[in-house]
């Protein structure tokens, strides 16, 4: 009777590999014409296979349905989690010790460039205006503009980068969103993973990394080329937030938020990414 | 005599054709980005020849409005691009191929010979190993555009985080443009490189997939008492 071993052994002839050439059994030498048509075989077919299931691969992506609506929508799920899941890679890289760069105040553009108005339509009355600052126990704070301008002033000249692909180096002032944090006390909502803010009418609204709003260039602004917001440019509060593209910098900010979710995101409501980070 | 003489190795076909459809992606999801903001033309003394893309291009290939799908695909297919990328050039680095790909100090001249004969005006060409010396120039040209399309492609995608590539690449707004023209040349190297490849023949495109090569040898002079199967290729 034949051992266990020997019923699991395969035969000699079933571990040759076609592609190496000393094993080849030597009792039936194949003709070069037979050797290039095996190899071919192989080859070929392993190219229209592979080939077969990498288009199949695509087709599966390339229509794979909507993600389920959250905090995000409109992107293809699986894109939805690669992005997602690049965020975590990226983050990984994050640090205030990165600065975006600085430029001279001759620099700046004096037509700064005016993408969109959503959520800050029209004119806004700056009298009866406050930001509202809510935090998680529910107290809420109500700040003037007077009270801002009254904290420690900073300026910042850098290249503001929209999603589109524009860039537009521009001149803006404000109170550091850190200096803001500290002097209202709001140190304690910071150990929270997210800021939320809002428009007034609450049509547009963005929610930011607490790493990224605690970047030392982060500004809640009130001048540009050193002159009040006008109303298209966000009047008369706005996000100056350079880590950021555009879409995350929010105009005409009404109320800031703090949580550990995050918060709701007007572009990434529309397929864009949540962290678009720079 | 036929004899299978072997070319290409798995590592390279490989990475090859893994490279192709991911490079088709980042191109199409490329432009699917730069529609958004397609500002780039050429101009010279004030006259625009060519905009960078007309709107019978961009309606032909369905790209105006898709940004956002096209930085879910292009930040995606960006990891793959990358990894074989890099598989490829260890590959090179540590079978010794390299030697057979990088540019030679004689290379330069004689590649110059290469397109002449190419072209049909001079009738001999340069001999050559594997690859003759335009070859050697294109094929480390087109890695080295793949490394400066990673490295514009970072400076663009994390201009603060990668502050140094950044400035490496001459600022944002030149990283941009740097990235968008290696495009143009991947575009301007897919057309030569398919014309060569067209030209070269059966045999030689074969050898990307399978490997080998068959030439034809005289027989031996020698009688020959072993199998014919136990020798090796001639090299």
């Amino acid at each position: 009777m034949k051992s266990l071993n020997q019923l699991l052994k395969p035969p000699r002839q079933m571990m040759k590999n076609p592609f190496n050439k000393k094993n080849r059994a030597p009792k039936k030498p194949l003709t070069v014409d037979q050797k290039i048509s095996r190899r071919n075989f192989i080859s070929f077919g392993s190219f229209v296979v592979l080939g077969s299931a990498a288009f199949g691969g695509w087709k599966w992506l390339y229509n794979s349905p909507e993600e389920a609506k959250t905090v995000t929508a409109g992107a293809r799920a699986p894109l939805r989690r690669a992005l997602n899941q690049t965020e975590l890679a990226v983050r990984r890289i994050f640090s205030n010790n990165n600065l975006v760069k600085t430029y001279p105040k001759d620099r700046a553009a004096k037509n700064v460039r005016h993408n969109s108005d959503i959520g800050s339509e029209g004119k806004v009355d700056i009298a009866a205006w406050v930001l509202q600052v809510k935090k998680q126990s529910g107290e809420v704070l109500k700040i003037s503009l007077d009270e801002l301008k009254a904290l420690p002033k900073t300026d910042i000249i850098y290249d503001f980068k929209c999603v589109e692909g524009w860039d537009q180096i521009s001149h803006w002032g404000g109170v550091k969103f850190s200096d803001f944090i500290n002097h209202y006390k709001l140190d304690d909502q910071t150990r929270l993973q997210y800021v939320g803010m809002e428009t007034p009418d609450q049509k547009y609204y963005v929610g930011i990394d607490m790493p990224s709003a605690m970047h030392p260039q982060t500004l809640l602004a009130y001048e540009v080329n050193e002159k009040p917001l006008p109303a298209k440019h966000g009047a008369p509060l706005r996000l100056i937030i350079p880590v950021k593209y555009g879409i995350k910098n929010l105009k005409r900010i009404g109320s800031i938020t703090f949580s550990d979710n995050r918060p709701r995101d007007y572009w990434a409501e529309l397929g864009y990414d949540y962290y678009s980070g720079l | 005599m036929k004899v299978i003489k072997e070319k290409h190795p798995l590592a390279m076909r490989w990475t090859h054709w893994v490279n192709f459809p991911i490079l088709t992606i980042m191109i199409w999801s490329g432009m699917l980005i730069y529609w958004a903001n397609d500002e780039y033309k050429i101009t010279l003394f004030g006259h625009t020849y060519f905009n960078f893309f007309p709107e019978w291009f961009y309606k032909a290939l369905h790209i105006p409005h898709r940004l956002a799908e096209g930085m879910a695909f292009h930040f995606l297919f960006m990891w793959f691009f990358t990894l074989n990328g890099i598989l490829y050039v260890l590959y090179t680095l540590i079978s010794g191929e390299w030697r057979e790909l990088v540019p030679q100090k004689k290379s330069f001249k004689e590649a110059w010979l290469v397109l002449l004969h190419d072209l049909h005006i001079r009738k001999t060409a340069p001999p050559q190993n594997k690859y003759n010396a335009a070859q050697r120039i294109a094929y480390t040209a087109i890695i080295v555009m793949g490394l400066g399309s990673l490295i514009t492609g970072l400076a663009i995608y994390k201009p603060v985080q990668f502050y140094y590539l950044t400035w490496l690449c001459g600022g944002y707004h030149f990283a941009r443009i740097l990235h968008f023209a290696l495009t143009i040349g991947y575009v301007l190297f897919f057309v030569v490189h398919i014309v060569q490849v067209i030209l070269a023949g059966w045999n030689n495109f074969r050898s990307v997939i399978s490997g080998f090569e068959i030439v034809h040898e005289e027989p031996k002079p020698v009688i020959e008492t072993t199998t014919p199967n136990d020798e090796k290729p001639v090299q």
